[in-house]
């Protein structure tokens, strides 16, 4: 009854093809933003910021970049964290060798360095088929585990690895309370998000999924395999480095090699199954899933007066992770946010049963 | 029967072999085909017709032989460069973008003729939209063409095998193509649904001038609709002329008829 | 040169203990043609079984249940998860086991305990020196490798003998070609996974006692799995033999880089250099050693 389309038609193929055909969508977005930039920052305490929301931008910011290459373009990495790594190491390189950079700049330098590294590990994976990739980027992040611990280049001279960074300075500004950093990520976040859409929406988005569904059919019409996969793994390769310059310098603020392991690229492809391969807002909702089960599975059972230890919820985290990700490659490949999608076409009859 | 004049040789195969393996799929097969026409290329069942359109969309390269289009000769060309030739097809078994919907499936179709780039691409609003509406609007032609507006954004996953076929019809269409290559469009249809088909590969005949090559196993649509076919059987040329010539050709009838050769 | 023979002989060795979990993976992949991630977590639940089954009963007894185990683990996959799973594509395949894998861990580890437990298989720990008349000083070593090196022998002519002769081993091989088609013609699938996954399963298992006996039985063996990757794809993913020499190559490979090249570039190569050796062969040669050319048909 609410969300009914009736009455809205489009009389230009240019509202048709906007980002929020229908009008409630655009209300609930409208909302959304509101929320995040308006009500969030008023009410939110400090533990919410560092330990939840700030997190949950960046990890959504990865996410994206992973969904980009596994979910429209059908390649699969398996080191995300790698390149996450990459990205914050690269950023910390920057912003201590030139200082002056503006640290958006540097940022984004990052988020190219990454793309450049991430080129490599991809290029040679091109003539070969789907499951191979998952090695390369694999012993991408053994290699990247032992590079930034060993060479001391890029540590400046660290012994383990670790290097910690400045407070954050930008455009005069010191950005470093918990809201300010909010912020900061959920602007960057905001405009990755955009231009993830506008890119899934126009042509390289929809080569990348020719490609993803037959990719000799694809080759027929016209589109070049090898760019499309490239591209892919360029584009996601730079969301992943922001994702990790941020994750470093706004979240973590010291770190070392072991903050982006193996771990690390795991969780990313749990986000993009469970939230959704193929989906923008899937790949929020999955960060939103994994950032909260575990903070769940410590509260609920202390509610209902059963301890558990912090083994026993880690052990039991690894089993929910497993058989949901099972349940949702068999029941929904499309994760929650087809579950969200059916929830809005049911909405569009509530209360009529069809 | 082609109402447009026919014009002069745009597509010529010459000497054609293709093995694989140990397998002979082509013998020394060559044919010309002339701009406007309707061609036909028939034959039993393992006589090579899928590996000849293969061949000339460049997605097998023949061990000997050549292909000549538009004037220029090639010997092995990768798919994507024979299609910025200006070549389009469909397959037996379809080969639509299951993940995608029918108006994006025919969206890629014009991709060769998008022009912007990734990151124009990624800051849409500007050229990118509007070049995204310009090809959307020809676009929607080929949907009106087809008639499948009401279904232009199902999955085409979900569609049912005929109107598959038919998007993938749309889809080869909207490359705007000179050569259009057509693997058994008929295959698996009703009567109505291959009256409808053959109305529209003449259409687009007759219409867009678009030289149609065409494989198909139904004897009736093949004399009514080819100005001229082409006859293979364990990968050799049996036949090749109109449709009369071809049906009392008895190396042909044997071949279907399967009297040992 | 008895110094590098050393190293040699040492790699031979743990490669060997690779190619026992690679083994694991081949079947799996050569049987249901799915690549099995959690092979390293069903090692290490195999492990964790034996080891705390035989705290309380004697070892035979102990190997017995913790095989039990294992087959209850296959049978409960298949039933949950692979049976669902029929024809989907092989990456769909590939991340549903990568759900195995953390089930599994945090599982076993729930249920047998996530301590360091000690497996005691009776061999004795100390090497032996060898040829002390040819080399200076001899050459070490170790009666446990040359035990694992003589199982891991024995399994490799067993399981090639099964794939090639037995009709069900024919009937896996189908299965592995096309599940559909299997099907269509008769084959048990259901049945086929238990079977498959069951002796993919014991192979964890006997992987899981010799891993457990020399390292001890902790979660960090779940990570050879990691390792046995590359070992498959320079093998081939398809094959029994490869497996083993694709190991063995691994297993040399790393040691000689470990102490010839870790010197000039800094240590730890061991971590990676598997991978590095692993994408040579995915560049030049994708089948790998011993595996089947694959032809697309349009």
């Amino acid at each position: 009854m609410f969300y009914r389309e009736n009455g809205q038609y489009k009389t230009s193929y240019k509202a048709d093809q906007a980002l929020f055909p229908i009008v409630q969508d655009r209300i609930f977005i409208a909302l959304v933003m509101a929320i995040a930039f308006i009500v969030i920052p008023m009410f939110a305490s400090e533990y919410l910021f560092r330990a939840i929301l700030i997190p949950f931008l960046i990890l959504a910011l990865a996410a994206l970049g992973l969904n980009l290459l596994v979910g429209y373009c059908g390649q699969i990495s398996l080191g995300t964290g790698a390149f996450m790594m990459v990205g914050a190491y690269a950023a910390y390189n920057l912003a201590i060798r030139i200082p002056e950079l503006n640290l958006l700049v540097v940022f984004l330098l990052a988020g190219f360095i990454t793309t450049i590294v991430g080129m490599v590990f991809g290029i040679p994976s091109l003539r070969i088929k789907g499951l191979y990739l998952a090695v390369a980027t694999l012993a991408a992040q053994f290699f990247m585990d032992w590079l930034f611990s060993r060479v001391k280049w890029f540590t400046n001279e660290s012994s383990s690895g670790a290097v910690s960074v400045p407070e954050i300075q930008l455009f005069g500004f010191s950005w470093n309370s918990p809201v300010q950093k909010y912020f900061l990520v959920l602007g960057i976040v905001a405009v990755f998000a955009l231009i993830a859409r506008n890119l899934v929406r126009s042509n390289i988005g929809r080569s990348w999924m020719a490609t993803r569904d037959m990719d000799v059919a694809a080759e027929i019409i016209g589109i070049r395999p090898m760019y499309a996969k490239l591209s892919a793994f360029a584009v996601s390769s730079f969301f992943v480095g922001v994702a990790g310059a941020l994750w470093g310098f706004v979240h973590l603020g010291s770190w070392e090699p072991a903050a982006f392991d193996v771990n690390r690229s795991f969780t990313l492809i749990f986000m993009v199954i469970i939230g959704g391969l193929g989906s923008i807002l899937g790949s929020f909702l999955g960060a939103a899933f994994i950032i909260f089960l575990p903070i769940v599975l410590n509260q609920i059972p202390a509610l209902f007066g059963i301890p558990i230890s912090t083994a026993t919820a880690a052990h039991l985290e690894s089993m929910i992770f497993g058989a949901l990700i099972i349940f949702f490659l068999i029941v929904e490949p499309h994760g929650l946010a087809r579950l969200w999608a059916i929830a809005k076409e049911k909405l569009r009859l509530w209360p009529f049963p069809h | 029967m082609s109402a447009r004049k026919i014009g002069e040789v745009i597509l010529k195969v010459e000497e054609i072999s293709l093995a694989f393996g140990g397998v002979q799929a082509l013998s020394n097969i060559s044919f010309d085909v002339r701009e406007h026409e309707v061609r036909a290329i028939i034959g039993p069942n393992g006589a090579g017709k899928s590996s000849m359109l293969n061949v000339i969309n460049g997605v097998y390269h023949p061990q000997k032989g050549s292909v000549t289009f538009k004037g220029e000769k090639r010997a092995q060309m990768d798919p994507h460069k024979v299609a910025s030739q200006g070549v389009a097809r469909t397959f037996q078994n379809i080969a639509l973008f299951k993940g995608m919907s029918v108006l994006d499936n025919l969206m890629t179709g014009r991709t060769l003729m998008m022009k912007s780039n990734l990151f124009q691409q990624a800051f849409y609003w500007g050229a990118v939209q509007r070049e995204e509406i310009k090809h959307r609007e020809r676009v929607e032609e080929i949907i009106d063409f087809l008639e499948i507006q009401s279904i232009r954004k199902t999955p085409v996953g979900r569609l049912p095998y005929g109107l598959q076929k038919r998007v993938e019809l749309g889809r080869a269409l909207a490359a705007e193509p000179t050569l259009l290559l057509l693997d058994e469009p008929m295959a698996g249809m009703n009567v109505e649904e291959k009256q409808d088909m053959c109305r529209f590969v003449l259409d687009v005949n007759e219409e867009f001038g678009t030289t149609i090559v065409l494989i198909e196993h139904d004897m009736g649509v093949v004399m009514d609709i080819s100005d001229r076919v082409v006859v293979l059987d364990y990968g050799k040329k049996i036949g090749d002329g109109s449709p009369d010539d071809v049906r009392n050709n008895q190396a042909v009838i044997d071949a279907y008829l399967g009297v040992a050769h | 040169m008895g110094s590098f023979i050393e190293v040699v002989l040492g790699g031979l060795m743990a490669g060997l203990l690779y190619s026992l979990v690679a083994l694991g993976f081949v079947l799996i992949f050569k049987a249901s043609g799915v690549f099995n991630f959690a092979q390293g977590a069903m090692v290490l639940l195999a492990a964790l079984a034996f080891a705390r089954f035989s705290e309380v009963m004697p070892m035979p007894l102990a190997f017995i249940l913790a095989a039990l185990v294992m087959v209850l683990v296959a049978f409960m996959i298949e039933k949950l998860v692979l049976r669902h799973l029929v024809n989907q594509e092989g990456i769909i395949l590939f991340l549903a086991t990568f759900g195995i894998t953390y089930f599994i861990e945090g599982a076993g580890q729930l249920i047998f305990g996530s301590d360091i437990y000690r497996i005691d298989l009776g061999l004795p720990k100390e090497p032996k020196i060898i040829l002390e008349s040819t080399f200076d000083g001899g050459i070490l070593i170790s009666i446990e490798d040359l035990v694992a090196a003589a199982v891991a022998g024995f399994l490799v002519l067993l399981l090639a003998l099964f794939f090639q002769k037995t009709s069900t081993g024919r009937a896996l091989r189908a299965v592995a070609d096309d599940h559909q088609a299997a099907q269509s013609i008769g084959i048990p699938l259901n049945r086929i996974w238990v079977i498959v996954w069951s002796v993919s399963g014991f192979v964890a298992l006997i992987a899981g006692m010799i891993w457990g006996s020399k390292l001890g039985v902790q979660f960090s063996l779940a990570l050879v799995a990691l390792k046995a990757i590359p070992v498959v794809i320079l093998g081939g993913f398809t094959s029994v033999p490869g497996a083993i020499l694709g190991g063995l190559i691994i297993g040399v490979g790393e040691k000689l880089a470990e102490v010839y090249l870790g010197p000039i570039i800094g240590g730890g190569i061991e971590n990676w250099f598997a991978y590095a050796l692993a994408l040579m062969f995915l560049l030049f040669r994708p089948e790998g050693l011993f595996g089947e050319r694959h032809i697309d048909r349009v």
